[in-house]
């Protein structure tokens, strides 16, 4: 529920909009073209924040309308949060390999040495 | 929201969690660590969450909060855990279009519990931008998704007057805005739902599937848009920043992803990539032959060049050939050919697919080469075998003007000595555009499932 009087003011509110606003526009300056889907993967996952909004407005509902839509709400920020974080993560499992490269060829494998 | 010091604290550590998340992950070496801060930051948040008042002011509302949040993670843990690789974009285009409806019934919910007289104005502006941007976003994702799965058609959609009609339905949405705005009517709010639902629909039709991942990477800035305005409603710094991160690093991850492609936003946005003006590539086409060679004389050239370029696409990824490009690499490198990738940056559906599928085969790191640097080897090769791609090769992006995709950068295969290609049909690919270089002469073409066509190869260099 919100009371206008208290808490901050729409300048307080608006001072934080604009500084993560920068914040977000730094923090990845430098993204490789590879990272591009996980970097939007992830940061999909992290507007699942919005499960926290959600929450709050169906704990204080009242009402028919009030209770279906804040249910509503509770189950799709909860499917973008477990679904962001869980793809985001089977996407970036894929790269581990890279940190270890193999040699390009193992002349001693018994399975492929023997071909003439 | 009135919160406590305590709840301040622990949402401030969610917040430095969520940015160090973002951070790690343009990193290929922090990526999954930055993952994985952004998750435990999320927890702390949710669980945090249900220690305040305002959900327990009833046990009802508690106990559906629980039930709601059960069923999501029913419904999500399985499906994103099950997904192919192959079918990731259109999962974050779903994970996506959800958490921008769930910020638009947020602030629905909000607006309907609003105190109808006496409020700040921009009150209610604040709740009316979260239901435009998230709906936007929730049909919008919704259209990318049908268009990914193939549940409806990857060309774009367009028809006469197309952007006169959406321009007239975003101004006509703004109206009704400024109409809400002065008499807090909730009919009227329905109404601005649902026209936005049909904006969200109207805004995507005109998109070419390629184009898609693009789109939805600016949809998802759109939802963490929709997120911060729910934030100001609700008074939660949490939200605001949160959102407000999103949709600042989504909106220049789109401009990096559409660079990615040699094009504009605008272009992507409203040119309907694909349907314009292929007079240029189409003309003689029909009717011309190609060279179809059989598996054996392929093997053949392929063991007996020096250098081969393998340049995969998304037929690559469909077929899951992946292991079995690497076994022809594995069989060509025994032979002492060199053997290398040529990755073009937005080969397949999304942006690093390749290198993904791939690495997931195991092929070394120092064998996949980027664009500019397999084209500047691509002279020197004997064989481009190009595995299920298509418009990256398409010469039609260096010189034919007339062409939709004429600008995009290329992986330069017509330069190789030979050019393979393995496809399923003389089919265009997903831009929809006819490729000159299949009727190349130097080109030979082997038809069928690239894992049937590796498969078939590998038997071939053994044998040569």
């Amino acid at each position: 529920m919100i009371v206008a009087s208290s808490g901050p003011g729409l300048v307080d509110l608006l001072t934080v909009f604009v500084l993560a606003a920068f914040v977000g526009y730094e923090v990845i300056s430098k993204v490789p073209s590879i990272l591009h889907t996980p970097l939007m993967s992830g940061s999909n996952a992290i507007h699942g924040i919005i499960l926290v909004g959600s929450m709050i407005v169906l704990g204080e509902a009242h009402g028919a309308a009030q209770l279906v839509l804040g249910f509503l709400a509770v189950v799709l920020a909860t499917l973008n949060v477990v679904g962001g974080f869980v793809v985001t993560d089977r996407m970036l499992e894929m790269f581990k390999s890279r940190q270890t490269p193999r040699p390009t060829r193992e002349p001693d494998d018994p399975k492929t040495g023997g071909t003439p | 929201m009135i919160q406590g010091t305590a709840t301040s604290f622990v949402y401030l550590i969610t917040i430095v969690g969520f940015i160090l998340a973002l951070k790690g992950l343009s990193s290929p070496k922090h990526a999954r660590r930055g993952n994985l801060i952004g998750a435990a930051g999320m927890i702390l948040a949710v669980a945090w969450t249900f220690s305040l008042s305002n959900v327990h002011v009833s046990a009802r509302n508690l106990a559906l909060i629980v039930v709601a949040m059960v069923i999501g993670i029913v419904i999500g843990a399985p499906a994103a855990r099950t997904v192919k690789m192959t079918a990731m974009p259109q999962m974050v285009a779903i994970f996506n279009g959800v958490g921008g409806g769930a910020a638009a019934l947020v602030s629905i919910t909000e607006f309907i519990a609003l105190p109808h007289s006496g409020i700040a104005l921009y009150k209610i502006g604040e709740v009316l931008f979260g239901v435009v941007v998230g709906a936007v976003s929730f049909a919008g994702s919704g259209v990318a998704f049908a268009k990914l799965q193939e549940l409806m058609s990857g060309r774009p959609v367009t028809y006469p007057g197309q952007q006169v009609l959406n321009a007239t339905l975003g101004i006509v949405i703004l109206g009704l805005v400024g109409a809400v705005v002065g008499t807090a009517s909730t009919p009227l709010l329905v109404v601005v739902l649902v026209l936005s639902l049909v904006l969200g629909v109207v805004f995507v039709l005109p998109v070419g599937g390629a184009d898609t991942p693009v789109l939805i990477s600016l949809l998802n800035a759109f939802t963490g848009l929709a997120v911060a305005a729910s934030g100001f409603t609700l008074n939660s710094y949490l939200l605001i920043v949160a959102g407000t991160l999103v949709g600042a690093s989504g909106t220049l991850l789109t401009r990096m992803m559409s660079d990615a492609m040699g094009r504009s936003l605008p272009n992507i946005l409203f040119s309907a990539f694909g349907s314009v003006i292929t007079a240029g590539t189409a003309e003689g086409v029909e009717g011309r032959s190609v060279r179809t060679g059989t598996p054996e004389d392929i093997g053949v050239l392929l063991a007996y060049a020096r250098k081969v370029a393998i340049v995969p696409g998304y037929g690559l990824a469909v077929a899951q050939a992946q292991h079995t490009a690497r076994e022809l690499a594995d069989a060509l490198a025994e032979r002492g050919v060199e053997v290398y990738y040529a990755i073009h940056p937005v080969a397949g559906r999304m942006p690093g697919h390749m290198n993904v599928l791939l690495a997931e085969a195991n092929v070394p790191y120092d064998q996949l080469d980027e664009m500019d640097e397999a084209n500047r080897e691509m002279p020197t090769t004997d064989v481009a075998l190009v595995v299920g791609a298509n418009d990256t090769v398409n010469p039609a992006a260096n010189n034919t003007p007339g062409s939709p995709i004429y600008g995009m950068p290329i992986v330069h295969a017509d330069e190789a000595q030979n050019i393979i290609f393995l496809k399923r049909s003389m089919r265009p690919g997903f831009a929809g555009i006819d490729n000159e270089l299949l009727y190349d002469p130097k080109t030979t073409m082997l038809f069928g499932d690239a894992k049937d066509s590796l498969t078939k190869l590998v038997a071939a260099v053994k044998a040569a």
